[in-house]
């Protein structure tokens, strides 16, 4: 297990420091279904992410990932233990918050600038300086050409570009992405992932990475939580030590991003596969 | 291996891709001319029958009036006005009623529609009356209202309003309803403010199934002002129908009916025409060519 201390360090799950843009300590949420059963989605969950850092969170299917995020964006309140932003207990829905969404969560119905633009203008923004704003940052994902087309006149990955910008724009300080690249084919995805960085560099906002692509994980992250299979609590961190700035295209032929990548996967299958008998047994 | 000049190919490849569009320019044209073609020989050919059968009494033109009666009805209508007074006049009172009602029905829908859609309380104590002050024929409501409000106008308008009310409601509502929940969770975290969400989220994705609806209920207002004119009036194409009924006039009848069809397909015209405006970020579907 040299590889281990050498690329991908696991570390101890501790107690978060107090400086923690992101902060999830001791967290367990139940929630009553419909039909009036208690339902446990993440137990005993425990996340840290430093401020600039990018943390990805990989596990099967069903495991709470996208529970993780709904905490930080306080959507859903944990049942026992809290959850901290920047310092603070989360109460509300912060202005420091960007979410891209796995699916198109863009407005159809507004051209592509008027869709950047909605984040300034929700905020009170005065409309030009809203737009002068919405120009740049669509200029920055390459869409300039196209900010009067509507969503539907555009490719996925032009929309998840467009997407990025209508987040990016309001220059979050912790952003969440949940699967937002698993709708698109394997050469759109690398040229997003790498778009992602080069505006994560400029922006160094902390970000929770939701995917179930090991592979996507280790390419992006500082950081690899794995989860168990549901409900889920973290199994372990990862901390990857591949050096900045990255390209999608070459590090995955990287020897060290491949070995990284075996060890995390051996630790991952197993809860893959008991997630998976899981679901079989249950359909039966 | 011998290179092929790639400028004499693609010269080539270019006259074959002109010819070949040209070609298939030429087929739509001569189906579009074909569904226009056989449209109008549809109706030439049941005009004919109908006009045929009358003129030799297969079918009694006393009870089932035949076309030129019914145009010689109409042109009579035009040159010398109804018994109750000129053609148009019939025509405006009850387009009049039938906007009016359209009007207030439609607005009272929507924004009933939308305020239940988003306070889930308010939708699970009302759902119940409404379905049960929808299962009332609310055609009957005519005479109630005809006793209510007189033989004016106002009697008119309440029962084409109550006609197209439930209709704009419940597709305002299920419109509202069906507003994707990511879209509304993205607006919440760029920071829109419920009164923000119903605005630039809620209204413009209810806003196809609301369209939807005020093509079907602009017939039911129509409806609604020609029944209340039937049911007692002083003017208007609903009376001008019970008028010919009484005096056994089948031409009457069929002329004011197809009066009020026009009027109906004109507005529909207009009607499709402002959805088309209002809802342009919309894919364009595959239009059926020549319409």
């Amino acid at each position: 297990m040299q590889s281990q201390t050498m690329a991908a360090e696991k570390l101890s799950p501790a107690a978060p420091p107090a400086d923690a843009a992101i902060a999830i300590d001791d967290v367990t949420l139940r929630f009553v279904t419909p039909d009036g059963h208690m339902m446990t989605a993440i137990r005993d969950f425990t996340m840290t992410v430093a401020r600039g850092e990018f943390a990805c969170v990989v596990g099967p299917t069903g495991c709470g990932k996208s529970t993780t995020l709904n905490l930080v964006t306080g959507l859903l309140r944990p049942t026992t233990g809290n959850v901290r932003v920047m310092g603070n207990p989360v109460t509300d829905i912060s202005r420091d918050i960007g979410f891209v969404f796995q699916a198109d969560a863009l407005f159809p119905w507004r051209s592509v600038l008027d869709n950047v633009a909605a984040g300034p203008l929700f905020r009170g923004t005065p409309k030009k300086e809203a737009y002068e704003k919405a120009r740049d940052w669509i200029g920055r994902v390459g869409l300039s050409r196209f900010e009067k087309h509507y969503p539907h006149q555009l490719s996925g990955g032009m929309r998840k570009r467009a997407a990025l910008a209508q987040t990016f724009i309001n220059q979050p300080k912790i952003l969440l992405m949940d699967e937002p690249f698993s709708a698109l084919d394997m050469q759109t995805r690398t040229a997003m992932q790498d778009e992602l960085l080069d505006l994560w560099s400029g922006l160094k906002s902390s970000v929770v990475f939701v995917t179930h692509d090991l592979e996507e994980a280790v390419a992006l992250a500082d950081k690899v939580y794995v989860l168990t299979a549901g409900p889920g609590t973290v199994k372990s961190v990862y901390h990857i030590d591949l050096p900045r700035p990255r390209v999608m295209s070459d590090i995955r032929y990287d020897p060290k991003f491949i070995e990284i990548a075996k060890v995390i996967w051996n630790d991952l299958r197993e809860e893959v596969q008991l997630g998976q008998s899981r679901g079989l047994q249950a359909s039966h | 291996m011998t290179a092929i000049s790639p400028t004499d190919q693609a010269a080539a490849r270019a006259t074959s891709i002109v010819a070949a569009e040209a070609q298939a320019r030429a087929r739509l044209r001569k189906r579009h001319a074909l569904v226009i073609g056989l449209r109008l020989a549809i109706l030439v050919v049941f005009l004919g029958l109908w006009e045929l059968c009358a003129d030799y009494n297969i079918i009694d033109p006393f009870f089932f009036s035949s076309p030129s009666g019914i145009w010689e009805q109409i042109w009579s209508w035009i040159t010398e006005g109804t018994s109750q007074g000129p053609l148009w006049l019939q025509i405006y009172v009850t387009l009049e009623e039938t906007f009016l009602g359209f009007a207030i029905g439609a607005v009272g829908g929507i924004v009933a529609g939308i305020i239940l859609g988003r306070n889930k309380l308010l939708a699970d104590v009302f759902s119940i009356y409404i379905k049960i002050a929808n299962s009332v024929p609310r055609v009957v409501l005519g005479s109630v209202f005809i006793i209510a409000l007189g033989l004016g106008m106002a009697s008119k308008v309440a029962l084409a309003v109550v006609m197209v009310f439930f209709v704009v409601f419940a597709n305002a509502f299920q419109g509202v309803r069906e507003a994707d929940r990511a879209m509304i969770a993205n607006a919440q975290i760029l920071g829109a403010s419920p009164f923000q969400i119903t605005r630039s989220v809620i209204i413009p994705s209810a806003m196809s199934w609301i369209l939807a609806s005020l093509h079907v209920s602009f017939g039911f207002a129509l409806v609604g002002a020609v029944v209340g004119e039937f049911l007692g009036a002083k003017q208007g194409m609903g009376l001008l129908i019970s008028t010919a009924q009484g005096a056994f006039n089948a031409n009457g009848v069929f002329a004011a009916m197809i009066i009020l069809a026009v009027m109906a397909l004109v507005v529909e015209f207009i009607i499709t025409r402002f959805e088309n405006y209002v809802v342009k970020w919309r894919p364009a579907p595959f239009n059926e060519q020549g319409t």
